[in-house]
């Protein structure tokens, strides 16, 4: 386990939206071709640590490395570059175009010709413009959305678009994604063609992946390694029958399961 | 330049101030509450102009009278765009109904040149407004100083309303949150049509002792004054009342100062306050007195 | 996939071979009125596809239109004005250099006009494009009112308010039309290519699109300069077409005109954008009679000022209060769409 290649590295990351500390000192290493999670009551500050790690926000402190790299306060596109993609947890497709056209904005980021190429009707550009579109059907092939590539994005039913959403973040060619919450809204069928899902994708695009979940069967299922955050704070981590067992994660999530089984 | 010469700017000043303080008010509520930019705003304001002039002219209505009717006829006429152009698009994306308030000042402008036709009009004012007063040095237009007192006085009673009833405490909320408002029993529509029937209140008596000041009416008269009022409102921080005034106050300083102490920029009259404009949307967008509106990741 | 796009290559091409051989007729066969309403709406086009391209399709709420066709009219004018019209032109103060002396063909005249309002474009668009909507059309709203400003107070560029009379009037048809299919042909492909993709996808979600790599500012930065580019390249052809151009010529009023185009054929719509240019430069054209006096027979009916331009705006207002997609909404006109009709039709027969 030590031996393994660090991908991502947050080294004591703290974000202050004026006096409300959101995340305190978050430390998290995390090891190439792993799967792993991030826990924790609602507005526990996971959310935020996906929006500090995408570039979204800027800690206040502390510092974020990719791949040995210090990413810290570089903007989202260019960490989507370096080689991080992500998807939300509430859906954000873009409602105006079709699923294929998702997915090729996502290819975008990749593609060498540019508006002056498309402008001047380079053969150069449509040449790359097909291989893009090609390699976007394969991606909706690899989610098997490829029967659904001229419908509209909007129309998909729910369990779809989030597949969607994770196809238009692969477009990005990244090296590690992040899922936030993608279990959310699922049946317990759909969650378990989830599980292999993100297991298949991390298999065939070589990926490490860090998932919000709330569904402890899916966080239990497939991570390798669980961090437990509640309000900012990381109260545990280890692998998952060690989190199972841990008074402190129990008693953070009791008034939740409480509620759930009243 | 002499301290008599620096008074007299002063006043004109305060004068042209307080006109854009007025018109900036219905800028700032408006946006304050519907986040709409009204473009129909200036023309608000040169109806009112012409209300008066043809409650003189062809009512034959005395003076007082006529102010008082062009008041509450340009106050409905705001109340009625309102509820004609702008609430049946309330869910609507936000741009459309700024486009509609394109559509409405164009077509206000337009009618007026259509009723009034586009020549300009002279404005017979009362002699006691124009007769000059020397104090000393200092020669003064009473109008410039009766038009800070009365602005002042009705922003007073602006504030009175706002802070002190219970429809304003209803502005209050809806600014704030206009969902919640209506969950909590806020009469919305009918307090947003108070807000521009209290705007166009406020613009129309600019208008009219703008027309008194300047004496001439005109179917665009309200386009430049219009933008110059949004630009105060923006600079005060809009969505305040207070912010308004004072945006308004300070731009009708400027403008009269940098006129009077760097004459060859006159010709730039017009661009100062887009300029300036400009520079607030990049230094602080929040304007000087402005709260930060939520923003949304 | 490949047979449809040869197809459709061949059925483009054999619809602008035919609209060439259209202008040959009108050329020789319309009276000046109709050709100069032609040439009118072959400018709105162009206007009104650079304004589509920076609102429709990139999402960025512009009113400065009129700043860029300023521009684009001046540079143009300055550029094929010979140095002598110059001398006899400019009575208010003369001419300064480089402005005097410059000359260039109507060619190279149109694409340095397309270029001085693209630089605008980008000075301006550097500071304000940050804003979001409303905000963001006030600050170019107030970037075409100081254009205009300036416009008056550079007597020694611009005549002051006098402007230019007697530009030379090359921009016929031919130059219109071409230059009209020049930028549709150029925002076609950037609107539907993976790059216009990117595009609508920060108009969509700018969130999302920046989570996918996107520079959206500098996305965005490009798309204004190149519609400003064509607000430029609409401005010099007007200016030429008109022949005279003066500061008031710029008012907001132009921006309005053309926002309404837009707007009326449908943001995001080309083919609507086109529909709607034809519809409205007539309708523009048209409604002048009313403001006309008119003799019939005995009788004497005074014109109306003003009156055009309140059914104008009322025709806007209804758009937006009751068809707020306009005629296309995002939708467009395709041979697909066109044969999918006829289909239909010969099957109801």
């Amino acid at each position: 386990m030590t031996s393994r290649e660090i991908v991502l590295e947050t080294k004591d990351v703290t974000m202050r939206f004026g006096g409300l500390t959101a995340v305190h000192k978050f430390s998290i290493q995390v090891q190439k071709g792993r799967i792993v999670g991030l826990i924790g009551p609602n507005g526990a500050g996971k959310t935020t640590c996906f929006n500090m790690i995408t570039g979204f926000y800027e800690p206040t402190e502390g510092s974020i490395h990719f791949m040995g790299e210090d990413i810290t306060g570089w903007p989202p596109h260019k960490i989507c570059k370096a080689g991080i993609a992500r998807t939300f947890q509430n859906i954000r497709l873009f409602a105006g175009g079709t699923v294929l056209q998702n997915v090729m904005v996502g290819a975008h980021l990749r593609q060498k010709t540019t508006w002056w190429h498309a402008m001047l009707s380079l053969p150069s550009f449509f040449k790359e413009e097909k291989e893009i579109r090609e390699k976007s059907y394969e991606l909706l092939d690899a989610v098997g959305l490829a029967h659904l590539a001229s419908e509209e994005a909007q129309g998909l039913p729910y369990g779809a678009q989030r597949r969607l959403e994770i196809a238009r973040a692969l477009a990005t060619e990244p090296r590690f994604l992040l899922l936030d919450e993608p279990a959310a809204g699922m049946n317990p069928h759909e969650t378990q063609e989830l599980m292999d899902f993100i297991k298949q994708i991390k298999e065939k695009f070589d990926l490490t992946i860090l998932l919000i979940e709330h569904d402890m069967k899916v966080v239990m299922g497939i991570c390798e390694h669980i961090w437990v955050l509640d309000y900012g704070v990381t109260i545990a981590e280890g692998d998952p029958e060690k989190i199972q067992g841990d008074p402190k994660v129990i008693e953070a999530y009791l008034g939740e399961e409480y509620l759930q089984n009243a | 330049m002499s301290m008599a010469m620096f008074i007299q700017h002063l006043f004109n000043a305060l004068t042209l101030g307080s006109l854009y303080a007025l018109i900036a008010i219905g800028y700032t509520m408006v946006y304050g509450i519907l986040r709409l930019i009204n473009f129909a705003h200036g023309e608000i304001f040169m109806l009112g102009a012409y209300f008066v002039f043809w409650g003189v002219t062809l009512l034959h209505l005395p003076w007082f009278l006529a102010v008082i009717v062009a008041i509450a006829v340009t106050s409905l006429t705001g109340v009625l765009v309102d509820r004609v152009a702008y609430r049946p698009l309330r869910d609507a994306p936000r741009i459309s109904a700024l486009i509609s308030s394109i559509g409405v000042s164009f077509f206000l402008q337009n009618l007026a040149i259509v009723v009034f036709s586009a020549i300009p009009r002279e404005v017979q004012r009362p002699g006691w407004l124009v007769d000059i007063i020397v104090v000393g040095k200092v020669r003064i237009l009473p109008l410039t100083l009766v038009v800070p007192v009365l602005s002042f006085l009705l922003m007073l009673g602006l504030l009175f309303i706002v802070y002190k009833t219970k429809p304003g405490l209803g502005m209050r909320a809806i600014s704030k949150d206009i969902e919640t408002s209506r969950l909590m029993g806020v009469p919305v529509n009918r307090i947003i049509a108070l807000t521009f029937g209290i705007g166009s209140a406020l613009a129309a008596a600019s208008g009219i002792m703008w027309a008194l000041r300047y004496p001439q009416l005109q179917p665009v008269m309200g386009v430049i004054p219009g933008f110059k009022a949004f630009i105060a409102a923006v600079f005060g921080g809009i969505g305040s009342i207070q912010g308004a005034v004072l945006g308004g106050l300070i731009l009708g300083i400027m403008e009269i100062m940098i006129v009077a102490f760097l004459p060859t920029l006159a010709g730039y009259r017009d661009a100062f306050a887009f300029v300036l404009l400009i520079i607030i949307l990049l230094v602080k967008p929040t304007g000087l007195l402005g709260e930060k509106l939520e923003d949304k990741v | 996939m490949e047979d449809k796009r040869k197809r459709n290559l061949i059925l483009n091409g054999l619809l602008v071979g035919a609209f060439a051989l259209f202008l040959f007729w009108a050329q020789v066969n319309l009276d000046g009125y109709k050709i100069q309403i032609m040439n009118l709406i072959a400018v709105n086009i162009i206007l009104a596809l650079s304004l589509n391209l920076i609102y429709g399709f990139a999402g960025m709420f512009s009113l400065g239109h009129a700043g860029f066709m300023a521009i684009g009219a001046y540079t143009c004018a300055l550029l094929i004005m010979p140095p002598l019209q110059k001398q006899a032109l400019f009575i208010l103060e003369p001419a300064m250099w480089p402005f005097s002396v410059m000359h260039a063909p109507f060619l190279v005249a149109v694409i340095l006009a397309g270029l001085m309002a693209a630089l605008a474009g980008i000075l301006i668009g550097l500071p304000v494009l940050r804003l979001g909507g409303d905000y963001l059309g006030i600050a170019t709203l107030g970037f075409a009112e100081i254009i205009r400003v300036l416009a008056n107070n550079l007597p020694r560029m611009t005549n002051g308010a006098l402007g230019f009379k007697g530009i030379p009037d090359y921009a016929n048809i031919w130059w219109n039309y071409g230059w009209c299919f020049i930028t549709l042909v150029i925002v076609v492909r950037l609107v539907n290519s993976n790059y216009g993709n990117a595009l609508k996808a920060i108009r969509d979600d700018e969130v999302a699109a920046r989570a996918m790599g996107i520079n959206t500012f500098r996305y965005r930065l490009t798309a204004f300069a190149i519609g400003s580019f064509f607000a430029g390249v609409g401005g010099a052809l007007l200016g030429s077409l008109l022949t005279t151009i003066d500061p008031k010529m710029f008012l907001f009023l132009l921006t309005f005109n053309v926002l309404m185009i837009v707007v009326a054929g449908g943001l995001g719509s080309i083919t609507g954008t086109i529909i709607a240019g034809v519809i409205i430069t007539v309708l523009l054209e048209w409604l002048r009679i009313v403001e006309n006096p008119i003799t019939i027979g005995e009788f004497y009916i005074p014109g109306i000022p003003g009156m055009r331009m309140v059914v104008f705006s009322l025709a806007l207002l209804f758009i937006i209060l009751f068809r707020r997609q306009g005629i296309m909404g995002r939708k467009e006109i395709t041979w697909d769409t066109v044969f999918a009709l006829f289909r239909k039709r010969g099957v109801e027969k």
